[in-house]
């Protein structure tokens, strides 16, 4: 049996009286790429803060690793990439990469040969030494997740880590994914680009907190009668604002 | 080892950042130049001296064109004539005693003519000293010409008998009359304040722990401010370092600037302006790094309740200007009461005391121990709540 890397039970989270995850079941295992989907404000980022331990949930629980979460030590095992670069701006993307990968004790004799890989992964290589306030928004998105690879971890998590990045580095970046996934590495991705949602081995559509769909993009296509994902996404919106209507 | 990631990150930031550096290691320089000036006798002024019978051999001595000599009549008092004619001091001559009162209101007046008054008694006593040699050495010639003339009649009768003879009978050296050099006894008073509360030798150190403070709240509350506004700090938490890490990696990073800061500043204020320390330079330095990190953990705590660096600056008259009024910079105990409690809640009231004692008084590690305790206090409490405050970012 494959090994489950992140396992949501029951998960809801409000702000104030604003209910942001309502029931919300997921269970990722070793191996597969997992896309999140929904409209913007439907709770994606919420659900990933959540799973990681930094948001504080109302009810249920969440294991990532086999180890209930808030919990330090696991950190270690995940790269994350949050959805706003949170970046050290003055300093070159080289010392960004590098603070962060001591912080996740990556052993030194193998720091520079880490870095060097993952600045390859996302085109960096020529930039690492320049400062990162010179960089563009789509540099500092391919640093981001950089970092979030370079303590060659078991579980990515992903937010939106393809935002501002070109077609061809984007075609690089899921050719990277791909490899991570056949080392037996889980990915968790929540995204807007449809075509990266096809992409994905397993599908949730997150909608008013709801877990609206979830399956293979096959299964979801044959589910709702429809070609793509993109379709999918719409009509299932749809069928959820009519059963709210007829209530 | 995550530490050393934060404190090595924290220098590389700083070291980047040329402007806040320059702020920290120039801007005191540039102050304490500025207040040296302000404070110490500047060439162009004249401080008035009401003088009432006082020799004049002194009043000569005293005088230059830094002080005006004002000759008053034997009744005359201090308290009132330094009053009304706004006299810088008042001297007062009984026998061989002087009675200096100083006005004190303007510490350069006091110092012009603290100088003026101790050239002068040099220069008498030296005087003295010089006519004292002179009549020595006119005697001591007049020996000199005595033992020739016994050294001759002795050779003259060695020669007749064949004989040397050394002890010969020494004749009665001359009496010579050394006048002791005139030695005048002076007592000062202070209509103002206290001699020691006014120098800029006693501002120095309380400056010097007020820079510390400063720059060191200002720098590390926007710094800290940053990591939050830029999400940096919700990222580092997304790793496994302990809360405390963070915390413990800037007080390293800051507390290691403010020392180099302090060192310049000592350096600086010690060679340039030749200031007098008396106590330990090291217990000076300690001072510094204590406030240093209660200034660090106090600004990190308050940067939690800013959004902008405007608001962090916002703090400022808040929770910075009212300290230098406590440092001891205006004497605390001549406060009202309330006052005087309400210094006791600043930390730089406790350092500004234990800078003052070791430098003016040379105290001891012993004797500021107190003082030390209560920034370590502070420093802990100020640290814990940053801990504790940060588990709104992640409980663990
Ligand atoms: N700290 C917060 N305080 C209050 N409300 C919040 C907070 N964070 C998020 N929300 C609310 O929770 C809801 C879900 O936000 P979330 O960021 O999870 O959306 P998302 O699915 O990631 O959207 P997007 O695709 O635009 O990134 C939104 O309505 C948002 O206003
Ligand atoms: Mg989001």
């Amino acid at each position: 049996m494959v090994a489950t890397t992140i396992d949501v039970r029951d998960v809801a989270k409000s702000f104030g009286s604003n209910p942001v995850l309502k029931q919300i079941n997921l269970r990722l295992p070793a191996g597969q790429i997992m896309g999140l989907i929904g409209p913007s404000g439907a709770g994606k980022t919420t659900l990933v803060k959540a799973i990681l331990g930094m948001e504080k949930v109302d009810a249920g629980t969440t294991t990532v690793l086999g180890t209930q979460m808030p919990n330090r030590q696991v950190m270690q095992r995940i790269g994350y990439m949050a959805q706003s670069d949170a970046l050290y701006e003055d300093l070159t993307a080289r010392e960004n990469i590098r603070f962060f990968a001591e912080l996740m004790s990556v052993p030194k004799p193998q720091l520079a040969g880490a870095i060097d890989h993952v600045a390859q992964v996302v085109n960096l290589t020529d930039a690492l030494d320049r400062r990162v306030a010179a960089y563009s928004g789509g540099m500092k998105r391919r640093l981001s997740l950089a970092i979030a690879l370079v303590q060659d971890p078991e579980l990515l998590i992903l937010d939106e880590p393809t935002v501002g990045i070109d077609p061809e580095l984007r075609q690089q970046i899921w050719a990277e994914l791909y490899q991570l996934k056949a080392q037996g590495k889980a990915v968790l991705v929540t995204t807007h680009v449809m075509d990266e949602a096809e992409r994905c081995d397993y599908l949730m559509l997150i909608r008013e907190g709801i877990a609206l769909a979830q399956g293979t993009p096959q299964q979801l296509e044959q589910d709702y009668a429809v070609s793509t994902i993109e379709q999918v996404f719409l009509k299932a919106g749809r069928l959820q604002d009519e059963s709210h209507s007829d209530l | 080892m995550r530490v050393i990631a934060i404190f090595k990150r924290v220098l590389r930031e700083m070291l980047r950042d040329k402007r806040t550096l320059a702020l920290m290691f120039i801007a005191p320089l540039f102050i304490l130049t500025l207040m040296f000036f302000l404070f110490n006798t500047s060439s162009d002024t004249v401080a008035k001296i009401g003088v009432s019978n006082v020799d004049t051999t002194v009043v000569k001595a005293i005088k230059n064109k830094h002080v005006k000599i004002q000759h008053y009549g034997t009744q005359a008092t201090a308290k009132d004539q330094v009053r009304e004619d706004n006299l810088a001091a008042f001297i007062k001559q009984r026998r061989g005693k002087l009675t200096v009162t100083y006005q004190n209101s303007q510490p350069g007046d006091s110092a012009l003519v603290r100088q003026a008054l101790q050239d002068g008694l040099t220069k008498i006593k030296v005087q003295a000293l010089v006519a004292a040699t002179q009549t020595q050495k006119k005697a001591l010639q007049q020996q000199a010409k005595v033992l020739k003339t016994l050294v001759a009649q002795q050779q003259q009768l060695a020669a007749a008998r064949g004989t040397s003879q050394t002890g010969a009978p020494m004749t009665k050296s001359q009496q010579t009359h050394v006048s002791a050099p005139t030695n005048y006894q002076v007592t000062s008073h202070y209509l103002y304040g206290s001699a020691d509360s006014t120098f800029f030798d006693t501002f120095l150190p309380i400056l010097l722990g007020f820079f510390v403070f400063f720059f060191v709240f200002l720098i590390s509350g926007i710094s800290l401010l940053n990591e939050r506004t830029t999400g940096t700090l919700t990222r580092l938490l997304a790793t496994p370092i302990r809360r405390g890490e963070i915390i413990t990696g800037y007080l390293m990073g800051y507390g290691l600037f403010a020392l180099i800061q302090t060192v310049i500043t000592v350096t600086f204020a010690l060679t340039v302006f030749q200031i007098h320390m008396i106590g330990s330079v090291w217990l000076i330095l300690l001072i510094n790094f204590l406030l240093a990190l209660v200034a660090l953990s106090m600004g990190i705590f308050v940067s939690t309740f800013a959004n902008s660096e405007f608001q962090m600056m916002q703090f400022i008259p808040i929770l910075v200007i009212p300290q230098v009024f406590f440092s001891g910079l205006i004497p605390v105990d001549q406060m009202a009461n309330w006052l005087q409690w309400i210094a006791h809640i600043f930390p730089l009231y406790y350092g500004g005391n234990a800078l003052m004692n070791v430098a003016t008084r040379g105290v001891g590690l012993s004797g500021i121990a107190f003082e030390l305790i209560v920034l370590v206090l502070f420093a802990t409490l100020f640290t814990t709540l940053n801990v504790v405050g940060m588990k709104r970012y992640r409980r663990v």
